[in-house]
C-alpha cells in the first residue's frame, strides 16, 4: 500500500512536469509573441518596437529550455522577475507574476482557493445528499410509474447544458422572483464578513450545482443499485431471513456505492480544480473565473498556474479514488 | 423481536406435526410478462419427510428452481402469482405475511445455491456473513456467541483452521471451500428443511463428491428434510431417496430413486438416462441426446408437453399425445407415478431403450 502510494506520487510528479512543459512550449511557439499582450496593455496599444524590451526582460529571446530551467528553479528557490524596467520579487514556490495585476500568481491562487472549494464542497454535499437516496428509492421501485416519471424528468434536466441550467436558475430565482436568500451571490469570507454572508452568497451556486448533480447521481446510483439488487448474493441475503432494509442497504447499497464513489472522485476533483460556469454566472471570485479572465487577457503566468493546479488536483483525486476503491472492494489489491 | 421463543416454538411445532415436514400441493407459479402470463410451475405436488432426500431433476427452465424458491418465499410478491398449498412443518406458507415468512427463512428452512462465489457477498468476510445469518434469528445472542457459532460451523463443514479462515473474504476461498461455507451458512440455524439448488454444478468432480458426502453426513446429523435440485442423475443416485422428474413446469414422473433409475416409465426420463456418459463404456460409445429444445413456457405444446421431442409417440393410438395431457397415473411399482399415454411403458423401456443404453443391464435382468 505504502509503496503503491509512493509510486503513484512519483508518476504524478512526472505528469505535472510534463503538463508544465507542454504549456510552456505551447505559449512559446504560439502565433504571436507571448510578450505582445502585456506590451499592448502597458503602452495603451502603442507597443510597436517596444516589444523588444518586453521580450528581452521576460527572456523570450533566450532558448526555451533555459527559460524553462529558470521557471523550475523559481518554483524551488524563488526568483526575481523583470518586466520592462520594473523588478518583481517572487518567493518560492514561484509560479510567476500576473501580467495584469503584477502580483505573484501563487498568492492570488491561494486567495481564490477558499471560494472554489466552498462552491465544490457545498454543491457536492447537496447532490450526494439527495442523489444517492433518491437513486436507491427509484431502484427499489424500478418499473413503477414513480420511477419512470423520476428517471425521465431527471434525464430531461441533465440533458440541458449546465451553463444554461445555471443561468436559468439565476434568472428565475434572483432576477424574476427576487428571492431574498438568492439576491446577493458571490464569495464572502466566512471569517471577515461573517458565516451568513458566506452562506447566502454561495447558496444559489450550491442549489444549481446540487440539483444538476443530483439528477446525474440519482441515475448513477439507480443504475448501480438495480444491478446490485439483481445479484445472487441479494437472493442469499433474502434466503437468510434478513429484513428488507438490511438487504437493500447493507447488501445492495454497499456494492452499488463502489462505481458511484469512483465517478464521484473524478467529478469532485474536476469541481475543485475550478467551476468555471458556476463561478462566472454567480460572480464567485474563484479559480475558475480567474482562469477564464486570464485566458481572455492572455495572462500567461496565471493560465499556466491554473493548468498546473488542475493537474495536481486531478492526480491527487485519482489517487484517492484508487485508495478508497481498494478499501471498499476487498478484492482489489493495490500494487 | 423475541426471537428465542420464536425459534423454540417453531421447533416444537415441527415435532408435533406428523407426516412429511414439507408438503406441496397443486403448486402453481405464474409470472406476468410482456408477452402474457408465463406459468413456470403447474399442478406440482410432492412431500419430503425429515431425514429423507428428494431429488428434483429436469432441464433448465423445467421449473425446478422456481418451485423451490416458492417454498422459500423468495419470489417477488409483486411479480409472481403463487397458488396451491405449501406446508412447512405444519405452517401454510402460501399467503403468509412477510414478517412470519422471514422468521422461517434461514431458520426452519434454508437454501444453498450453486456458484457460491456469486451467492456470497464479495465485500463481507465469510465469518461476518455466517454471524449475520445466526444473529438475525437469535437476537438474544451476543456478537461473540455468533462468532463462536460461525467458527464451529466452518469446522463442522471441514474448513481447515476455521478460527483463522473465518476472517477471510469469499474470494480468498477455493471453490469447494466456498461451497462448504455456503452449506455452513445454510445450516447455522439448524433448519429442518434444506434446499440445495445445484450445489455441485460449479465444482470439479472430486470436490463434487466431497460436497455430496458432506451433505449426507450433515443430513444424518441434523435429521433434516433435504431437497436436492440437479440435472445430474449421478447426484440423484448418490443422494436421493425419492426422485421427482420435472418437464415444462410439471411433474412427469415420481418414484423412489431405484424405480426411477432402473425402471423408468416416461420417455423423457429415458432420454435423461440415455444422455449420461458412462466412464466404463468404450470410447466409441455414443451419447444419445434428447432431440429438440425445451419447450416455450409462454406457448407450451398442446397435449403432452414432451410430444414434439418424444420418439415413442407413435406407440400411442391416434394423436392422443398432441391433444390430451396425460394424467399423473400409478406406474408398475408401489408409489411410482408417471405421466405418459403409452400403454405399457416398462415393456418399451426393456425392449427398446435399455438394449441401446445399457445392454449389460439387460443381461442381468434376464
Amino acid at each position: 500500500m505504502f509503496a503503491y502510494v509512493v509510486k503513484r506520487l512519483i508518476s504524478g510528479v512526472l505528469v505535472v512536469t510534463l503538463v508544465s512543459m507542454a504549456i510552456f512550449l505551447l505559449f512559446w511557439y504560439g502565433p504571436s509573441s507571448p510578450a505582445q499582450p502585456i506590451c499592448d496593455r502597458e503602452t495603451s496599444n502603442r507597443c510597436g518596437n517596444k516589444i523588444e524590451i518586453y521580450e528581452k526582460t521576460l527572456g523570450y529571446n533566450n532558448p526555451v529550455h533555459e527559460e524553462y530551467a529558470k521557471f523550475v528553479k523559481g518554483v524551488f528557490v524563488g526568483r526575481t522577475l523583470t518586466i520592462a524596467s520594473n523588478d518583481y520579487e517572487c518567493s518560492a514556490p514561484c509560479l510567476g507574476v500576473s501580467f495584469r495585476t503584477k502580483e505573484p500568481v501563487k498568492e492570488e491562487l491561494l486567495s481564490r482557493v477558499p471560494a472554489t472549494f466552498s462552491v465544490a464542497i457545498g454543491g457536492a454535499f447537496l447532490y450526494l445528499l439527495f442523489g444517492i437516496p433518491i437513486g436507491v428509492a427509484a431502484a427499489r421501485r424500478r418499473g413503477s410509474v414513480a420511477d419512470k416519471a423520476l428517471v425521465s424528468s431527471f434525464l430531461f434536466i441533465s440533458s440541458i447544458p449546465y451553463y444554461l441550467f445555471a443561468l436559468l436558475t439565476w434568472l428565475y430565482l434572483t432576477v424574476t422572483f427576487e428571492i431574498p436568500l438568492f439576491s446577493n451571490t458571490g464569495y464572502f469570507s466566512p471569517i471577515t464578513e461573517g458565516p451568513w454572508a458566506w452562506f447566502s452568497g454561495l447558496f444559489l451556486a450550491w442549489v444549481a450545482l446540487g440539483i444538476f448533480g443530483c439528477t446525474q447521481y440519482t441515475r448513477f446510483t439507480r443504475g448501480a443499485m438495480v444491478e446490485a439488487l439483481s445479484e445472487d448474493y441479494i437472493r442469499t441475503a433474502k434466503a437468510k431471513g434478513l429484513p428488507s432494509r438490511t438487504i437493500v442497504y447493507k447488501h445492495g447499497l454497499r456494492a452499488a456505492l463502489v462505481p458511484v464513489v469512483t465517478i464521484f472522485g473524478i467529478d469532485f476533483g474536476t469541481l475543485l480544480a475550478g467551476t468555471i460556469f458556476t463561478e462566472r454566472i454567480f460572480e464567485i471570485q474563484g479559480i475558475g473565473w480567474w482562469s477564464l479572465q486570464a485566458v481572455q487577457g492572455m495572462d500567461l503566468p496565471v493560465v499556466q498556474a491554473t493548468a498546473i493546479f488542475s493537474a495536481v488536483i486531478l492526480i491527487i483525486s485519482n489517487l484517492l479514488v484508487d485508495i478508497v476503491y481498494s478499501v471498499l472492494d476487498p478484492r482489489v489489491r493495490l500494487s | 423481536m423475541t426471537s428465542v421463543p420464536v425459534t423454540q416454538s417453531a421447533a416444537t411445532a415441527a415435532e408435533v406435526v406428523d407426516g412429511p415436514y414439507l408438503q406441496v400441493e397443486d403448486l402453481q407459479v405464474t409470472f406476468p410478462t410482456e408477452d402474457g402470463p408465463l406459468t413456470a410451475v403447474k399442478g406440482l405436488s410432492y412431500s419430503v419427510e425429515k431425514g429423507k432426500t428428494l431429488g428434483i431433476v429436469g432441464e433448465s427452465g423445467s421449473g425446478k428452481s422456481v418451485s423451490s424458491m416458492a417454498v422459500m418465499g423468495l419470489h417477488d410478491p409483486k411479480s409472481a402469482q403463487i397458488s396451491g398449498s405449501i406446508r412447512v412443518g405444519g405452517t401454510e406458507v402460501v399467503g403468509l405475511s412477510e414478517a412470519r415468512m422471514r422468521s422461517l427463512r434461514g431458520n426452519s428452512m434454508a437454501m444453498i445455491f450453486q456458484d457460491a462465489l456469486a451467492a456470497l457477498h464479495p465485500f463481507y468476510k465469510i465469518g461476518a456473513q455466517l454471524e449475520e445469518a445466526y444473529l438475525v434469528h437469535h437476537s438474544g445472542a451476543s456478537k461473540r456467541d455468533a462468532r463462536r457459532k460461525a467458527i464451529e460451523m466452518l469446522d463442522r463443514v471441514g474448513i481447515p483452521q476455521p478460527d483463522r479462515r473465518v476472517d477471510d473474504f469469499p474470494h480468498q476461498f477455493s471453490g469447494g471451500m466456498r461451497q462448504r461455507a455456503m452449506i455452513a451458512m445454510g445450516l447455522v440455524n439448524d433448519p429442518s428443511l434444506l434446499i440445495a439448488d445445484e450445489p455441485t454444478t460449479a465444482l470439479d468432480v472430486t470436490v463434487q463428491a466431497q460436497i455430496l458426502d458432506l451433505l449426507q453426513d450433515l443430513q444424518r446429523e441434523f435429521n433434516s428434510a433435504v431437497i436436492i435440485i440437479t440435472h445430474d442423475l449421478g447426484v440423484i443416485a448418490e443422494m436421493a431417496d425419492d426422485v421427482l422428474v420435472m418437464y415444462a413446469g410439471r411433474c412427469v414422473e415420481y418414484g423412489t430413486t431405484k424405480q426411477i433409475l432402473t425402471s423408468p416409465e416416461m420417455p423423457y426420463t429415458w432420454g435423461l438416462l440415455s444422455s449420461i456418459p458412462d466412464v466404463t463404456a468404450s470410447t466409441d460409445a455414443r451419447l444419445i441426446p434428447i432431440p429438440g429444445n425445451p419447450p416455450s413456457l409462454l406457448n407450451p405444446p398442446t397435449g403432452c408437453p414432451f410430444h414434439p421431442r418424444c420418439v415413442h409417440s407413435d406407440k400411442v393410438p391416434g394423436d392422443l399425445c398432441v391433444t390430451e395431457l396425460p394424467a399423473l397415473t400409478p406406474a408398475t411399482g408401489p408409489g411410482h407415478l408417471k405421466r405418459c399415454h403409452i400403454a405399457d411403458p416398462s415393456a418399451v423401456y426393456r425392449t427398446e431403450v435399455l438394449p441401446e443404453i445399457a445392454p449389460e443391464l439387460l443381461e442381468e435382468t434376464r
